[in-house]
């Protein structure tokens, strides 16, 4: 089978998403569905445009702190695999607890984040971060090891001291690893933060776009539901594709995932 | 590699047996891996300086584990190891010995110029002078116009001459080579064999070769060491006495197939000894 050609690389999912998106507008029409169960994709668009400042104000609230959680993520993740390779004692005694952060739901710990911390913002960024930084830390921690074993040798060989073992061989041969996990936290930061936001309950100016979904369900508003879905989605492919973006910036030029095909 | 462009050393001996002094020197060296293998048992070896020496023998035999212990990267698990007639490997190895990967082991994230350079950069050499040094080195390896390419731009020969220009650049007297034309085609292969001899000759280098190839061994070193495996030792010490330059007329004449017959047979010889 021929290789699809670039154009289709976009074309393709848009595609299926307007078919997806016909079908629904037909199924609505043809069942005769209320509104108050499943809007049509009209009314939907049309509660986007009348509702956007409620809804934008809230996305620009989630989006921040996904954001901020997905920047502290990658601080601390970093700074946690940097120590992790420096010393396989370190790592051995504090991976289990890296772990624990990531199998622990983070429903069962916000409550807490959000009674300890009293700025509430801030609990919501602490609760998405501890929910992103597992993939951050594991990757580039095995990034950070996965290091060609000649030019490990060649380094020592040069009596290479580990800080420039560090900065000039690990830090490049682990940059394809910890985009790999970026992209994973990217995703997981905005989940977390709209997990936490539920759990959080804030409503009032600093209301998320997980409360409006907690509100417009209580009020069988379901048209606004669906409209605040849409853009928490959007906002989850956005953020995915700008750390694509970057990685593809980063390693077009060596790195085998990401070469252009001749 | 334009060897012809430095001055060629006076009246260069075809082999520096006796008189030279002695740059690498192995006395009852031992190697056993921590999973109980044992790699090398028994070697007894000395590396003049101006030798082209060859470890030629099967896989498996402990030649790159006998160079690595030469390079300081392993220690032996008993005998001595002498460099320069010193117990402990220069504290400066890359100021006296350059290394040559079976791979290019070049980094893939940075240019050509830059992998070249490493061994100056990791030195805190001042970037002017290092600079210069890396031109020279590619010069010296026949690379010009390449600097700002990525590795995976160039060929596979082409990578390993980069490679060779990384080992020369801090101008070492010692080379130490570990199959590093293995995995390129037979045609570049032995050109790169032959320019090789030329640098040695040029440049009055110790060269440490390690090859499976009985013509390889042939064609550029003034003496073979033959190893068995099992556990790793020498079985033979083979005089290569054949005239410089070699080149490609050597290469295909009959002298150089008597010559890679009699040795491929005292390679047999050596070996069925040694099972004998």
């Amino acid at each position: 089978m021929a290789e699809p050609g670039r154009g289709w690389r976009l074309a393709a999912p848009v595609l299926v998403l307007l078919a997806a998106i016909l079908a629904w507008q037909a199924l609505v029409t043809w069942r005769e569905l209320p509104v108050w169960l499943v809007p049509s994709p009209a009314v939907v668009a049309r509660t986007l445009v009348a509702d956007r400042v409620l809804l934008l104000d809230s996305l620009g609230v989630t989006l921040g702190i996904a954001l901020a959680a997905l920047a502290l993520a990658v601080v601390l993740g970093v700074a946690t695999a940097l120590l992790f390779v420096q010393s396989r004692w370190l790592e051995m005694s504090l991976f289990p607890y890296a772990v624990l952060l990531q199998v622990t739901p983070i429903v069962a710990i916000a409550p807490l984040v959000i009674i300890w911390v009293r700025d509430t913002r801030l609990a919501l960024v602490l609760c998405a971060t501890v929910v992103a930084i597992f993939p951050v830390i594991a990757n580039t921690t095995l990034g950070l090891r996965s290091v060609d074993p000649g030019l490990l040798d060649l380094f020592r060989l040069s009596r290479a001291s580990r800080w420039q073992q560090l900065w000039r061989l690990r830090a490049p041969s682990a940059l394809p690893w910890f985009f790999g996990g970026l992209r994973i936290a990217s995703g997981l930061a905005l989940i977390g933060a709209v997990v936490a936001e539920f759990v959080a309950g804030t409503g009032g100016a600093g209301a998320g776009l997980a409360y409006q979904i907690l509100l417009a369900g209580i009020q069988l508003n379901v048209p606004r539901l669906f409209a605040a879905l849409v853009l928490i989605t959007l906002a989850g492919v956005a953020m995915f594709a700008a750390v694509a973006w970057v990685s593809r910036i980063a390693l077009r030029r060596w790195h085998e995932s990401e070469l252009e095909r001749a | 590699m334009d060897a012809r462009r430095r001055p060629r050393r006076q009246g260069a001996p075809l082999t520096q047996g006796g008189s030279a002094p002695p740059v690498l020197e192995a006395r009852g060296v031992a190697k056993t891996f921590r999973t109980g293998t044992a790699a090398l048992a028994g070697i007894d070896a000395t590396v003049r300086a101006g030798e082209f020496v060859t470890l030629l023998g099967p896989s498996g035999c402990g030649k790159t584990t006998l160079l690595n212990l030469f390079a300081g990267l392993a220690a032996p698990s008993s005998g001595a190891l002498r460099w320069w007639g010193e117990p402990a490997p220069p504290d400066d190895p890359a100021r006296r010995f350059g290394y040559v990967f079976q791979a290019p082991t070049l980094m893939p994230w940075t240019t050509i110029a830059s992998n070249v350079r490493l061994p100056l950069d990791l030195a805190h050499v001042p970037r002017p002078r290092a600079d210069a040094a890396v031109a020279e080195a590619l010069a010296l390896v026949g690379l010009t116009g390449v600097d700002r390419h990525l590795p995976r731009e160039l060929s596979g020969g082409m990578q390993m001459r980069a490679s060779i220009a990384r080992a020369l650049v801090t101008a070492p007297s010692l080379l130490l080579m570990d199959e590093p034309f293995g995995a390129l085609d037979e045609f570049t292969r032995e050109r790169l064999d032959a320019e090789l001899s030329e640098l040695w000759r040029a440049r009055g280098l110790t060269v440490v070769f390690v090859t499976h190839s009985i013509a390889e061994a042939v064609f550029l070193s003034t003496r073979i060491l033959v190893m068995g495996a099992r556990p790793g030792r020498l079985l033979a010490d083979i005089p290569v006495a054949a005239p410089f330059p070699r080149d490609d007329d050597w290469r295909t004449s009959v002298a150089f197939a008597q010559l890679a017959r009699r040795v491929a047979s005292r390679v047999r010889e050596a070996g069925a000894e040694a099972h004998g």
